[in-house]
């Protein structure tokens, strides 16, 4: 599973990636609900447990964590709404990244199976 | 609900508490500065109590629980030429704190639109997904 030889790493982090965009979606979702925890995942520390063999969904579970809010807000909830958007939007982004790698290996099988 | 929640599940019920939210501030602009004849009956604002339903740990969506009556007072005021006022003349203004009101809306309104976007975002990134290859 780790190193996949098609796709290499990029199916996995395709698949942390998706997670992660649950996880800020999460977290948006709830910026005005009191006492929500904001939560997210170690991406790096993710894709090294990847590499070491883990599957995605061990390598999140075992890398979420509680996100440390810059100021501390009355109702107990943690969602600092530039944040999470900020790192919704890198995420995406980071995703399409992904999915062009995987586009261009897709492309090259299709290419060596049509023999052009 | 069946099967594990997705990001149209987490944005779209995040969308329809903000939602709930805007209604309840709607009713009590449309109901602020009314009259009665008692402190009992008088109006006092609603408002929605929200509250996370976790899925899975770290995905987690928002419901309303309940909506309550807040606590404002509403506002004893002398007119005793109001047909509504007691035999002392008094009238109470409802239990609505206008200012607070308007904040409230655009905060929803605000809210609203950043689960919006998310699921703009979402829905690009996996239609691009399912055209991979193509």
């Amino acid at each position: 599973m780790a190193e996949d030889r098609i796709f290499g790493v990029h199916g996995a982090a395709l698949q942390l990636r998706s997670q992660r965009l649950n996880m800020l979606a999460s977290n948006i979702a709830n910026a005005a609900t009191p006492n929500y925890k904001a939560r997210d995942l170690d991406f790096d520390r993710a894709m090294q447990k990847v590499q070491q063999g883990n599957n995605a969904q061990e390598a999140m579970s075992e890398t979420a964590g509680y996100r440390i809010p810059v100021q501390p807000s009355m109702d107990g909830n943690t969602v600092e709404l530039s944040t999470e958007q900020n790192l919704f939007a890198e995420n995406a982004i980071a995703y399409s990244t992904t999915l062009s790698f995987l586009e261009g290996r897709v492309g090259s099988l299709t290419r060596a199976l049509r023999g052009e | 609900m069946s099967g594990p929640m997705n990001i149209f599940d987490i944005s779209g019920r995040a969308m329809s508490a903000q939602l709930s939210r805007l209604n309840t501030t709607a009713s009590n602009l449309a109901n602020a500065r009314t009259t009665y004849s008692s402190e009992a009956e008088a109006y006092r604002a609603l408002k929605p109590v929200f509250k996370t339903v976790v899925d899975r740990p770290g995905v987690a969506t928002v419901d309303v629980e309940r909506v309550i009556q807040s606590d404002t007072q509403p506002v004893k005021r002398h007119d005793p030429n109001n047909p509504l006022a007691d035999e002392e003349g008094f009238v109470w203004d409802a239990g609505v704190d206008e200012a607070a009101e308007l904040i409230d809306m655009l905060e929803s309104a605000r809210q609203y639109q950043n689960n919006v976007q998310v699921l703009q975002t979402a829905k690009s990134l996996i239609m691009e997904t399912v055209r991979m290859g193509k």
